[in-house]
């Protein structure tokens, strides 16, 4: 049996290095698009500005890349190193998009970012601008393959267990490939690292506005992040995933969990605005809540249930003692493969493998588990209550700052006034950390909510792990955290150097610094 | 039209190319990152062999990452329990992997003598660690790795991180470091001119001796002493095998079985020996490109010795023979497989293409007055 402690210290280095990673993959992905757009613009319009608008943010957009770059491989390695038996019992399907990834987006990315900083010379203009679309195209489609495998995790589809090679098998790439939960979630992740890229922008023009220096500069650059931040917070907040959440049990439960609606209520359901959820007692305290609203966003209907806490728990019952079934005769089909009759039942509970196998935490035999272990394993088969609450909220709160935000910028830069609204400026600025705090949380909402399974109601967590000693995991989880540690504080030392120093970074003569003793002279 | 096992020996092949790729494109990026401290004799040096490989080490790179995706995807089985057998070294290989994307982007972004050589250093340690944690995890996987497979195709590990530094493995790391340092030298050697140039070819000379010998003395070693393996039982080659019912031998000289099989095998550890000879001749006649591309397929031609005396094992067990990880026995499932094979099809030769196309555009030596111009550009 495998030590709760390895599995806890798993998850914990498993937790920590892809909160970290995901530091800088939204802003990769959000800026690669700006710089798009920028050189975009100086392509047609010829105005030498907007070049220097796309190699400014570029410099800033190179420091964050080779973070993301560094942190990317750890998380390819992870599988491998730390969740062996996950990478074996799901690597038939969960590998391929992990592939594709790299030979379709890895390469180009990697390939043109070289060719983005040192190609300008060397090429010309449309072809430079060819580079740096195909840089943001690259960003994009990593994000499409991993989020195919993600949500694979989540709702997993087009995929039977085969007790022979004793894993699961992959049955349909276009179930895979067109999985709703993954199409929601690229959509909604997408979208998030394009506000993460425009609030960096909008923030850091912000400031340079604030303090009236490379004003031509900054308005521009200004500009085109509202425009751009406006449509993606819009996207990420009309087509957020709450609509995928009702396709298959564990997204239901997410849902449930997310809500604290912990009975089934009659359809529309409500949504809980704020509260206190009391997990002992199974009530939210201090509820208020407004009528109708979640059974609409989550069904898209007003005729359907959104499934509460206790009617799933009471699914999870009875699937888990089909589950002890389908493990026994497993046992017996491994012995002997043309054992008929196990045969037969295995195929009739296969579906539940997965919840019998959720009983392997407290017995390793399975099928010997007490009642009370049974209601065990039923009490966790859900997620906490509480951390998905919140989190959820906090990235609510932040999503609906950032809307206000971008709409009041896209508003006065209509009116051609944004640079005189000092509030809306400061508020700008002091909203950068935004969109990364709603996307840490974030993940947090979708991959805690998905305890205690690596692989929706197929593979839990605790049997997920390597065969390794808790004793590496220190070391490892030492290891990561120095070298994270000395990164990130080298990381922001630089960012926020070349954000003080501005364009006159690029030392074309054009900007503040340079300029500094002419104009006091 | 494709047979489980045509597909599995096709497989087998890819993962090989794979590995040659990474290993000839971003060979000379590791061989380079362990000659920088030594043959940049100044900072403006030391940026000239930066930017040889700068615009593209890191598409190189990116070999790796794909051959660790499509290890993952095509052969599941072998990805856990080797990325997890060798935990620790993997760890290790991983840090050192850290600090090329940040020093090569972050050296030159200040100008003070003290940031930019303790970043040379790091970036001489993401050359040199990965470089030798690779040498040394193929020596043991020529040796064969203490694992075991259990029922539920669980795998465990029982060596320790100092137990991978066996005779046979060190020798490997002398192997793969010669070896690498002869790329890097060779790449240098045509992508910079005068000082930096000469000094490049002096290293091709002293590398490619050191190959020759090591890898010699590897290839006696290998024949007369070091344990082979090789499948006894008969196997069912068109499904995936039950890992557990084969039967395995394990002696010294097995790893020659091969070369009586396919005697045409022996062309290469030949061509790898020639190769390196032919690279010094050129790299002394200065024909500084070809010298290059020798040592390219030297490269080459040494994995394809190992890959070749090993077949069809992937992941040899030296604790428990049947553990063994062989292509019958550790693939994804044929559909798998089959879409995986067509997306490879389809891809690598786009890679491909357009790596060429970057190379070309940012073809060219580059010198110590471009450094100059280019201050605020270049790495």
């Amino acid at each position: 049996m495998i030590s709760n402690e390895v599995v806890e210290l798993s998850r914990l280095q498993f937790a920590l290095t892809a909160l970290y990673h995901f530091l800088f993959v939204p802003l990769t992905l959000g800026l690669s698009f700006l710089l798009a757009i920028m050189e975009s613009v100086y392509v047609m319009s010829g105005r030498q500005i907007y070049k220097d608008m796309t190699r400014f943010w570029g410099k800033l957009f190179g420091i964050n890349f080779a973070m993301g770059v560094t942190t990317g491989i750890t998380m390819e390695f992870q599988f491998g190193t730390n969740w062996a038996y996950y990478s074996h019992y799901v690597g038939d399907i969960f590998g391929l998009p992990l592939a594709i990834e790299g030979m379709m987006a890895f390469f180009l990315e990697s390939t043109f970012v070289g060719l983005f900083f040192f190609g300008w010379e060397r090429m010309s203009k449309l072809q430079h601008l060819f580079t740096t679309w195909l840089l943001a195209l690259g960003t994009s489609l990593s994000a499409l393959w991993i989020l195919i495998a993600n949500g694979w995790m989540q709702h997993p589809v087009g995929a039977e267990f085969n007790y022979q090679t004793m894993r699961m098998e992959l049955t349909s790439f276009s179930e895979l490939f067109f999985n709703p939960v993954a199409q929601v979630k690229f959509v909604h992740t997408v979208a998030a690292g394009y506000v993460t890229g425009s609030m960096f922008v909008l923030g850091i023009s912000a400031y340079y506005l604030l303090s009236n220096r490379d004003v031509a500069f900054a308005r521009r650059s200004f500009r085109i992040a509202s425009g751009f931040g406006l449509a993606s917070v819009l996207s990420v907040i009309l087509l957020g995933d709450e609509s995928g959440y009702t396709v298959g049990e564990v997204q239901r439960a997410k849902l449930a969990t997310i809500e604290a609606e912990w009975e089934t209520e009659e359809a529309p359901a409500s949504f809980t605005l704020f509260g206190i959820p009391d997990e002992e007692n199974m009530t939210t305290h201090y509820a208020v809540k407004i009528p109708w609203l979640m059974g609409i966003i989550a069904t898209r209907s007003i005729n359907q249930k959104v499934d509460g806490i206790n009617t799933i728990l009471e699914r999870k019952r009875g699937r888990i003692k089909s589950g002890m079934i389908a493990y026994e005769n497993l046992q017996r089909l491994r012995q002997d493969s043309n054992n008929q009759v196990a045969k037969a039942a295995f195929e009739a509970h296969k579906s539940d493998l997965g919840h019998g196998l959720l009983l392997k935490q407290y017995t390793d035999k399975v099928i010997d588990a007490t009642p009370e272990q049974i209601e065990t394993a039923v009490r966790h088969s859900i997620p906490r209550v509480a951390p998905m609450f919140w989190t959820f909220r906090g990235m609510v709160f932040c999503g609906v700052t950032m809307l206000f935000i971008f709409a009041a910028a896209f508003y006065f830069n209509a009116k051609r006034t944004a640079h005189k609204q000092r509030w809306l400026l400061r508020l700008a600025f002091y909203g950068i950390p935004l969109p990364w705090i709603a996307s840490e949380l974030g993940w947090v909402v979708a991959e805690y909510g998905r305890q205690p399974w690596t692989i929706a109601n197929i593979l839990p967590t605790h049997l997920s792990t390597s065969t390794v000693d808790a004793g590496q995991l220190y070391l490892s989880l030492a290891g990561f955290f120095v070298f994270y540690t000395v990164l990130l504080v080298i990381e922001v030392f630089l960012m926020l150097k070349y954000v003080r120093l501005g364009p006159s970074s690029l030392h074309t003569g054009r900007y503040h610094f340079e300029l500094e003793g002419e104009s006091h002279a | 039209m494709l047979d489980f096992e045509t597909l599995r020996i096709i497989w087998w092949a890819i993962l090989v190319f794979l590995i040659c790729g990474f290993a000839v494109m971003d060979g000379f990026d590791l061989g380079i990152g362990m000659l920088l401290p030594f043959l940049g004799k100044t900072d403006d040096e030391r940026r000239v062999m930066l930017n040889t490989i700068g615009p593209t080490w890191e598409g190189n790179q990116t070999w790796l990452v794909t051959l660790g995706g499509i290890t993952f995807g095509a052969w599941s089985l072998v990805y856990a329990t080797l990325f997890s057998g060798l935990y620790t070294g993997m760890l290790v290989l991983l840090f050192g992997l850290f600090l090329r994307p940040v020093g090569f982007d972050y050296r030159s972004k200040l100008p003070s003598p003290r940031w930019r050589s303790a970043w040379d250093w790091a970036l001489f340690a993401g050359g040199t660690v990965p470089a030798v944690v690779l040498s040394l995890a193929a020596g043991n996987l020529i040796i064969g790795l203490p694992f075991q497979i259990d029922n539920d195709l669980r795998s465990s590990y029982s060596g320790g991180f100092w137990d991978l530094f066996q005779p046979f493995a060190l020798l490997s790391v002398v192997v793969g470091v010669a070896l690498l340092c002869l790329h890097g030298a060779a790449f240098l050697q045509w992508r910079t001119e005068a000082a930096l140039a000469e000094r490049a070819r002096q290293v091709i000379f002293y590398s490619a001796l050191m190959f020759v010998v090591s890898f010699s003395v590897a290839g006696v070693w290998v024949a007369f002493s070091l344990d082979g393996y090789h499948i006894t039982s008969v196997l069912d080659t068109s499904v995936i095998a039950n890992l557990l019912a084969k039967t395995v031998a394990k002696e010294s000289g097995l790893w020659l079985a091969n070369y009586s099989n396919y005697p045409l095998l022996i062309l290469a550890p030949l061509l790898a020996i020639m190769g390196t000879g032919l690279v010094v001749f050129l790299s002394a006649k200065r024909f500084t490109g070809l010298a290059f591309l020798n040592s390219a397929l030297v490269v080459v031609c040494v994995i394809a010795t190992a890959a070749g005396s090993m077949f069809p094992f992937i992941l040899p067990s030296s604790t428990s023979p049947i553990s063994s990880l062989t292509v019958w026995d550790a693939s994804a499932s044929q559909y798998t497989l089959k879409l995986l094979f067509f997306a490879t099809v389809l891809l690598m030769p786009i890679v491909m293409a357009y790596t060429v196309w970057v190379y070309r555009i940012m073809r060219g030596k580059v010198t110590v007055a471009d450094i100059q111009k280019n201050q605020h550009i270049l790495y």
